[in-house]
């Protein structure tokens, strides 16, 4: 950060501008969410009416619940190896194309394709591919009758919906390394090409690096995005089951609220979640991009 | 683009609704439905069949997209003051809007606006499941059916059976014969409770809960750990076991209808409304039938429960729609239109006038039709008692939950038939307690 900063004189103008978008944010942010910490407090009947202050007992009941620790135990696996799974796809796609092996422009134009088709849309089309008696893979079952099973396995399930998920985003993340790559010198690359260094080398020593901002972002984005919106996918591949075994966090609020109508159980959780989203991003935040040398 | 078309229609639609209207002005009121799919489309039909029929009074009706979707959207929209006048709510959704303050009670409704509705029309079996415990009705039993047996006649031949097993012991010796005649699936299952557990405590007589299934008070607790459903779960785990059942669910890639209707599994137990789809999408040549669910020996067969939705009607709306309302409520209660649901679907005739009538015109006799009278028989089979009239248990649907997923713990393998069943009832009773408290200070009509 350089120690200039430019300062914007009239403040009234500057309130009046970022106005609207304030007013949205606080319809949109603060105002769901100051309702959601109010019911989390109180009994709510579905239908309003005398609703009760209750204290903390729904967050207890929550912490009390040993499948609530299961779901969060879950959700953290499948929020990491996600993430890992669709950024390192991404990379390697992305260094390809930078690299124009051949048919890059058309790999560059359909990676992105992915990232347009909705969570539901996904969820069902790896529901079928990936279906144990009728899918594409139910071949593998063939060869060693019950190695693959989402419907019975719990492992396999998370497996299920965890290539699911990483499968959508992978396109996004090839997108930004794809950019970041390219923005890269190409100088920086050729003189170190004619000091002799192969591509791996170069890769490792110049280009990741470089990636750093990128990569960081990515991380930060993949996580959010794996914790807070993946109950599509959830729902329709497996919808949290065999036997809780893909009962993510936010799959539990969608079910104990929307599905159940219990309002304050699900408001109660839902602040859990944001406030684990929150520090997860702060801990990024405060740890890790000290590490990240923005050019 | 997309989106501007559209919006350009949208114009187009409302200009040519309004100057429908201007031409005869009607009446509207507002109808949600939660069925999807060639279902969904019949409730838009019989809005169609009513309005044509109509020149005071039109019903506007719009799809939620599903049973839950229907009863969240309406408890949204009734919090904003924009909810519909009248709405279909599904079986599991009745408790919640008997506790709502929130609908004009059925019986009061039909007075007040001066129904031709006579309640005793409704089959008992019916009418009790939606009926208060003083057995008055809050809202208009509709598209409704019950749990029955099918099973693929052609297979049960080979091991030289041309009956249905009629007790769950003789079905266990018919699928080890199916076994050993070949078939790798002599019964398909899931852990949906509505067919697999409601459907067993109902026939056998048992409760699922203690004060009456739950009509008495918000005070009920589930006993389902007890009696006869331990030996039915250690039974069906038995079977999975030696291959005799198997687990059919979208997640193995068909479920229990598309793989008995594909001839892959012998028999399953699931709704009648699944009629119609067997019928239409059954293999060439498959030579099928239904029964009443098998009872266990020693057991005397009562009814067999409902499933469905029926229609609400919505407070604080105003007294023409409330008019146009009963005039809808009315005309989807005629002979006629509860005869042409059966046409299109595969629901029941709700009301015995009906039902009567289409025994006299020989619907049954048809082919396309067969078999679809066992469901009216299994389900009159003896009058409703206390156990067999209903479940009326706070937040129903999240107790479905937690025993589908303790059934699949059970199934799986990861816990015995009783430590299953025990999680499943003391979470079950975790969350009637939390209900029973949250709607502290109201209870059950």
């Amino acid at each position: 950060m350089t120690g200039k900063r430019v300062t914007f004189s009239n403040t009234w103008l500057a309130a009046l501008l970022i106005a609207p978008q304030l007013l949205l944010v606080f319809t949109f942010f603060y105002w769901p969410a100051g309702e959601a910490l109010y019911w989390s407090f109180t009994l709510e009947p579905p239908f309003g009416g005398e609703n009760q202050w209750v204290g903390w007992q729904n967050f207890k009941t929550v912490f009390e619940d040993p499948l609530y620790w299961n779901s969060v135990r879950i959700s953290v696996i499948f929020a990491l190896s996600s993430t890992a799974l669709a950024m390192g796809i991404a990379l390697i796609l992305a260094t390809f194309v930078d690299r124009q092996l051949p048919g890059y422009q058309a790999y560059r134009f359909m990676y992105f394709w992915p990232y347009a088709v909705a969570a539901p849309a996904v969820g069902l089309a790896f529901r079928f591919i990936f279906a144990p008696d009728a899918g594409f893979v139910s071949a593998l079952n063939q060869w060693y009758p019950g190695i693959w099973n989402p419907a019975r396995d719990g492992f396999d399930a998370v497996v299920l919906i965890t290539l699911a998920n990483a499968w959508s985003m992978v396109a996004y993340n090839f997108i930004f390394f794809l950019a970041g790559l390219q923005s890269i010198p190409r100088s920086l690359n050729e003189a170190a090409a004619m000091d002799g260094s192969g591509v791996l080398r170069r890769m490792a020593d110049i280009q990741f690096p470089l990636l750093a901002p990128t990569f960081f972002f990515l991380v930060v984005i993949n996580l959010t995005d794996s914790f807070v919106n993946s109950f599509g996918i959830v729902d329709i591949t497996t919808a949290g089951g065999p036997a809780r075994a893909t009962d993510l966090m936010v799959y539990k609020i969608y079910s104990d609220g929307f599905k159940g109508k219990d309002y304050s159980l699900a408001a109660a959780q839902s602040l859990v979640l944001m406030l684990l989203v929150i520090s997860l991003t702060f801990i990024q935040f405060r740890y890790v991009e000290r590490r990240v040398h923005y050019t | 683009m997309t989106r501007c078309r559209l919006s350009i229609a949208a114009l187009a639609l409302a200009a040519t609704i309004g100057a429908a209207q201007a031409q005869a002005p009607r009446v509207k009121f507002e109808y949600w439905y939660g069925l999807t799919g060639q279902l969904g489309e019949v409730m838009a039909e019989h809005c169609k069949r009513f309005n044509e029929t109509q020149t005071k009074f039109e019903a506007v009706c719009v799809g939620q997209g599903g049973y839950d979707r229907a009863e969240q959207n309406t408890i949204a929209a009734f919090r904003a003051r924009q909810h519909p006048t009248i709405v279909q709510i599904y079986d599991a959704g009745t408790v919640n809007f008997m506790l709502s303050q929130a609908t004009y009670n059925a019986v009061q409704f039909a007075k007040d606006f001066k129904m031709k509705i006579d309640w005793n029309d409704y089959f008992p079996g019916i009418r009790s499941y939606y009926a208060t415990s003083k057995d008055e009705m809050w809202s208009f039993p509709y598209n409704s059916s019950t749990a029955v047996m099918y099973w693929n006649r052609a297979e049960w031949a080979k091991i030289g059976r041309t009956e249905a097993p009629a007790t769950w012991e003789q079905y266990e010796r018919d699928m080890r014969a199916l076994k050993a005649a070949g078939s790798t699936c002599a019964m398909a299952f899931d852990m949906d409770t509505w067919q697999s557990m409601e459907q067993l405590f109902a026939i056998h007589n048992q409760p699922i809960a203690t004060m009456g299934n739950g009509y008495d008070g918000l005070g009920a607790e589930l006993v389902i750990n007890q009696g006869l459903f331990p030996r039915h779960v250690a039974n069906l785990k038995k079977w999975q076991d030696e291959g005799l059942a198997r687990v059919q669910t979208a997640q193995t890639g068909k479920n229990i209808v598309q793989a008995f209707a594909d001839g892959s599994c012998a028999s399953m137990v699931s709704s009648i409304a699944n009629h119609g789809v067997v019928g239409s999408t059954g293999r060439d040549g498959l030579d099928w039938s239904v029964a009443m669910i098998p009872v266990y020996e020693g057991f005397t067969r009562h009814n067999s429960l409902v499933g469905g939705a029926s229609l609400w009607v919505m407070a604080n709306k105003s007294k023409e729609e409330y008019e146009a309302a009963a005039a809808f409520l009315d005309f989807v209660l005629t002979p006629a239109e509860v005869k042409w649901m059966p046409n299109v679907t595969g629901y029941i005739p709700i009301t015995v006038p009906a039902y009567r009538q289409m025994l006299d015109e020989g619907f049954y006799a048809q082919p396309k039709f067969r078999g679809r009278e066992i469901a009216m028989q299994s389900l009159t089979f003896t009058p409703p008692t206390q156990f067999t009239r209903g479940i009326r248990l706070g937040n129903f649907t999240s107790i479905r939950s937690e025993v589908r997923s303790e059934l699949e713990a059970i199934m799986n393998g990861q816990k015995t038939v009783e430590v299953g069943l025990n999680d499943a009832v003391a979470r079950s009773n975790q969350i009637l307690r939390r209900f029973e408290q949250t709607f502290r200070g109201r209870s059950l009509p």
